[in-house]
């Protein structure tokens, strides 16, 4: 015995067949309607941003360019140069090289200090992998995401330039925007 | 009504210096309405869809099109291997040239006394008026079709096809849309049919035709929702696919150009000329003005289809021309006829 679908039955609403007079009456009238529904774009004026000029506010968790930071109270860097960001970046883009801190020469509140850091931001997916392996915190992402270029070369990031305070380039959206 | 058909008014001549003003005049306001045309398609399909259009170059965007004509202008002039290199060349001519001879016969406003000469406002008033239009709008094909078959790829062979069978669909069913209006007139001459319009438009006792004859313009200028012969979404640009460059932009202004003519058509047609209604009669040097702004809106009215409706399917173009457009046309002749002969 064939399954009956019983009360489950939902009439499909189709709309009325095309063709004849009554098609082409509807054809018009429907066309009539595209036309307004069109036309009501215009007085609700334009929704986009005029980008260089304005820019959409970034929220606070916005991945943009890598920050190195220091400690605001010694100076010191708070990376130490373990290469554990090295390690955890999926496009390895994260060049470290370590040096150890001398009492004449202290760079980091660590044993070591990273003597080189380079982030090639060409190669960056800006996945935020360093951020969350990073044990002291000292490198997180910042907001900015206007890194365009003419070269490649200008592309990889040095310790000088990650370490200095970024133009505030980038609003960020207030709390509770 | 009058007995016989009246012809195009050919009691006065003309200077050789008059003509050759007038052309140059016609030639140069044509052509410069042209980018006014593209920068306000952009901007309108913007507004249309929520957003600015070109605001970049010059004031309000206002030079976008200097901008694009000196971008194509520095493109490389290029052809396929398998292309017939003269017909290549001559095909974006073909169109070009067309759009501009259809251009000589609208009437743009009344006769009038220029430097003590008695000058239409107009290129001038043939006495087959429509039937010249029609000429030259199927040699403009010729154009598309040359420019896609000589290219020698199968995009711009498919996209001239289909051009060949839109033109055939939809001139039919234009050509009886203007029968009505012909009829109405008795005259062939455009001038004249403006004359007759006096009174009332012709697009209230002839509606339908009207319609008909908007619905097939958009068909014959390649105009969304009847450009599939440029579908780019299937066949790349269509005839264009293999053109770039100057070549490129002939083909771009020779359908702006279609589209400001068929605009200028239509308002001379169904929507009075120079005429205005409610009996205000201004000086004749108001006349092209008049014409130019109902121009503007039947051009925003190509502008605004183009933002509302999707392109049609190749089938449905097809039934929509000689199942829907050709009877109703042909009804609408047979009316007309009954009702001119009724009331005659």
């Amino acid at each position: 015995m064939a399954w009956n679908p019983g009360d489950d039955v939902i009439a499909v609403q189709r709309a009325p067949q095309p063709g004849g007079a009554g098609g082409l009456y509807r054809a018009f009238g429907e066309t009539l309607r595209g036309l307004k529904t069109t036309f009501a774009r215009i007085p609700e004026g334009t929704t986009t941003f005029q980008y260089p000029e304005e820019k959409v506010p970034v929220y606070p968790r916005f991945r943009g360019r890598h920050r190195l930071h220091r400690f605001p109270d010694t100076g010191l860097e708070k990376c130490v140069g373990c290469s554990l960001c090295a390690a955890a970046c999926p496009a390895d883009c994260i060049r470290v090289v370590a040096a150890e801190n001398t009492p004449e020469n202290r760079v980091s509140a660590g044993e070591r200090y990273a003597a080189v850091y380079e982030i090639n931001l060409s190669r960056c997916i800006f996945c935020g992998y360093c951020e969350v392996a990073c044990p002291f915190d000292a490198i997180t992402m910042g907001h900015d995401y206007e890194m365009s270029d003419y070269h490649r070369p200008d592309l990889i990031f040095t310790k000088e330039m990650l370490m200095a305070e970024p133009f505030e380039r980038t609003p960020l959206r207030a709390e509770g925007e | 009504m009058s007995d016989v058909l009246v012809l195009a008014d050919v009691t006065y001549v003309e200077p050789w210096w008059m003509q050759i003003l007038k052309s140059i005049v016609i030639f140069l306001v044509g052509l410069q309405i042209l980018p006014m045309m593209i920068v306000a398609e952009r901007k309108a399909l913007g507004r249309l869809q929520n957003r600015y259009g070109p605001n970049r170059v010059g004031p309000y965007g206002m030079l976008q099109p200097m901008a694009d004509i000196v971008k194509f202008a520095t493109k490389e002039q290029f052809r396929p291997r398998t292309a017939i290199g003269w017909l290549f060349a001559l095909a974006p001519v073909i169109s070009i040239l067309t759009a501009v001879a259809a251009f000589a016969i609208v009437p743009f406003g009344d006769t009038v006394d220029i430097f003590g000469t008695r000058t239409g406002l107009y290129g001038i008033d043939v006495s087959i008026g429509p039937l010249y239009l029609f000429a030259f709008g199927a040699v403009a094909f010729y154009g598309i079709m040359l420019g896609g078959w000589a290219s020698g790829s199968k995009y711009s062979f498919l996209g001239s096809m289909r051009a060949a069978a839109q033109l055939i669909s939809y001139e039919v069913a234009q050509g009886l849309a203007l029968v009505g209006v012909l009829m109405t007139a008795q005259t062939l001459s455009l001038v004249g049919i403006v004359h007759a319009q006096e009174g009332m438009w012709y697009f209230i006792p002839q509606f339908v035709g009207f319609i008909i004859f908007v619905v097939a313009g958009f068909a014959e200028t390649n105009r969304p929702p009847f450009d599939l012969v440029e579908a780019d979404a299937e066949l790349v640009q269509g005839y264009m696919t293999e053109y770039g460059g100057t070549r490129m932009v002939a083909y771009l202004f020779a359908e702006y150009l279609n589209v400001l003519v068929v605009s200028l058509i239509i308002t001379t047609v169904y929507l009075g000329g120079w005429l205005l209604p409610f009996g205000i009669d201004p000086p004749t040097w108001v006349d092209p003005f008049v014409v130019l702004f109902k121009t503007f809106l039947i051009i925003f009215f190509f502008f605004w289809i183009r933002a509302t409706l999707p392109r049609l399917r190749y089938d449905q173009l097809m039934s929509l021309g000689w199942k829907v457009l050709l009877p109703l046309a042909t009804v609408n002749t047979l009316v007309t006829a009954i009702v001119v002969v009724a009331l005659d």
